[in-house]
């Protein structure tokens, strides 16, 4: 009998994702061995960190963890807290964390649609190859990633890492006239976004579809943002103090971060298609119009089309950001008292890359003796792994280079973010 | 607007990597009067919009290529990339050397761009500098305010 013929791929450093790691594909006679993502950044240990700390630290705390969305950290903190503590906020502040959070979406997305993955799809090694060719294309990613920038200045006080945010609510809140004066970079952002739909649904797709649970924060009567209630299109639709009853995490020895499973030991995903297939109907009319026109459906189970699904969160964002300035008016306080209780808090959110759920317990004097982050990236881990396993069962006939690229590509389309995985990218591809 | 803009470029919580603000800091005490001062984190719009009109931009920021913590390399990106050695890829998708590369190709580089990498020596959470790169940005002051013409400003 022969020798199995093997086949390795490696790639030492995957770039353009958030964060390091690496990613190994073993080829046996041409099938599939092994898919592994390995991810070498040091845990962070934020956890542990927080044990000991005060209650209302958490939001600027784990805001640290992510510099691409430290929004989601804060926000999914705060809404453990406050419903551990019985906080009841404000019409105007919940607003205001909806538009600050709109400004976050549209930093991220916008940096993740035209930086970082469109490439791919036009064949440039990265941005400023493609920059080179298509100025005009990227200085629009960058006025909208701008767009998101200043959102972010006005409400959370800087663009990244927002100190503006509380438990309760705001430390300031901004006035209407503040707010007034982002419609405008917000009008032109909206057409910048409805522009990206029609220039990402023009790119070639392989046509694959993802086949796990989809998995998203659901609100009855508007896109899920900033709460709701953690939903799939399997038929779960439990609150999130409940997210501890139907996913658990298990820690692999490759990988500084946890892996995520159903209870029954399932893969899921969340993140843009899971929202999208689970609310679309739930969308602005606008953001609806120029999905349809594009031919974008509901449920989308195309990872690769994840950048058109994000170019229309992107209209979202800005329409989204425009309604909330216009019917906002300034709280009578920029947040509510907040008194801490002893018992178990729990909060979820949809950072620009799915679920983000915080569980925090606190002593009485609202000291935190135990919290758990559980970023998207590590409920995203298995579904990535499995949707490569596939790709690359396609693609084995690709030279190494060529089957790289669209291993790197796959990934992309998940927008890992490895520095909160880490809680990731090099990428190896084994032909043995 | 023909001005010189100092841009310190980092994270004040990630001790030497704030290297880059603390020289902008100092540098806004002593002639603020001169030059434009931005201190920010590595983030590309926020980065080119702070070049955005001025003549020259002098870029301080913390790197790590295993020369002597405190040294300080300086390095011409006016016409060309900088060294990938010491200015790797940020984890956060763009470093500083890809941010001017993007923006060069947008035609949106000032006239001369220089960049100051502090050697750091300690990353790790916290707000303070090693003792390093604590003279490393001492030294890098001086050598910003020769090339932006204020020496005789002490």
């Amino acid at each position: 009998m022969s020798e199995p013929k093997r086949r390795t791929i490696k790639t030492d450093y995957l770039a353009r994702v958030e964060g390091e790691g690496a990613m190994s594909v073993r080829l046996v006679d041409g099938k599939v061995d092994e898919v592994e993502l390995r991810i070498f950044e040091p845990p962070r240990f934020f956890e542990a960190l927080l044990r000991g700390r005060s209650f209302l630290e958490a939001p600027d705390i784990t805001s640290r963890i992510c510099g691409i969305c430290p929004v989601a950290y804060q926000m999914s903190s705060i809404n453990a807290m406050e419903d551990l503590c019985g906080v009841e906020v404000s019409d105007p502040i919940r607003q205001l964390r909806r538009l600050l959070y709109c400004g976050e979406w549209i930093e991220s997305h916008a940096l993740h649609v035209y930086m970082l993955h469109a490439p791919d799809f036009l064949g440039y090694e990265g941005a400023v190859e493609m920059a080179r060719e298509h100025p005009d294309v990227v200085q629009r990613g960058l006025q909208l990633k701008k767009t998101g920038n200043e959102l972010m200045i006005v409400i959370g006080g800087r663009e990244i890492h927002p100190v503006n945010v509380r438990v309760g609510g705001f430390y300031r809140a901004p006035t209407r006239r503040e707010l007034q004066a982002l419609v405008e970079p917000l009008e032109r952002a909206r057409e910048a976004a409805v522009e990206t739909v029609r220039w990402t649904a023009g790119f070639d797709f392989p046509e694959r579809a993802v086949e796990c649970e989809l998995v998203a924060l659901s609100e009855p009567d508007t896109y899920a943002i900033e709460g709701g209630r953690v939903v799939s299109d399997q038929g779960l639709d439990a609150p999130v103090q409940k997210y501890g009853d139907h996913f658990y995490e298990e820690h692999v020895a490759r990988s500084n971060a946890l892996h995520s499973r159903r209870s029954d030991g399932s893969t899921y995903l969340c993140g843009p298609l899971a929202r999208y297939a689970l609310g679309a109907d739930r969308l602005s009319p606008l953001s609806r119009e120029v999905a349809a026109e594009v031919g974008l459906e509901a449920p989308c189970r195309d990872a690769f089309r994840s950048i058109v699904v994000r170019s229309v969160e992107l209209v979202y964002a800005c329409d989204e950001a425009l309604r909330l300035i216009d019917t906002y008016e300034e709280p009578d306080a920029p947040a509510a008292e907040v008194e801490p209780r002893a018992g178990v808090g729990h909060g979820a959110t949809e950072a620009p890359r799915g679920l983000l759920y915080h569980r925090y317990e606190l002593d009485s004097d609202g000291t935190i003796l135990d919290a758990k982050i559980v970023p998207p990236t590590s409920q995203n881990q298995l579904a990535i792994e499995e949707d490569l396993r596939q790709v690359v069962d396609r693609y084995h006939e690709l030279a190494d280079d060529e089957l790289k690229h669209v291993c790197e590509q796959a990934i992309r389309n998940y927008d890992p973010c490895i520095s909160c995985a880490t809680h990731f990218l090099d990428l190896e591809i084994v032909r043995g | 607007m023909s001005r010189t803009v100092v841009i310190g470029v980092g994270n004040a919580y990630r001790g030497d990597d704030g290297a880059g603000r603390e020289v902008a800091r100092l540098v806004q005490d002593r002639v603020s009067d001169e030059l434009d001062v931005v201190v920010c984190e590595l983030e590309p719009t926020r980065l080119i919009d702070a070049w955005d009109g001025a003549q020259a931009a002098l870029v301080v920021d913390a790197v790590a290529s295993g020369a002597e913590p405190g040294t300080v390399h300086r390095f011409d990106a006016t016409r060309e990339a900088l060294p990938s050695r010491e200015f790797r890829s940020s984890t956060h998708a763009l470093g500083i050397g890809e941010t001017i590369e993007l923006a060069r190709a947008l035609g949106r580089l000032p006239e001369q761009i220089v960049v100051f990498g502090i050697e750091g020596e300690v990353f790790g959470s916290g707000t303070d500098l090693s003792p390093g790169a604590q003279a490393g940005v001492e030294r890098a002051v001086e050598l910003v305010l020769e090339e932006a013409g204020c020496t005789s400003r002490r």
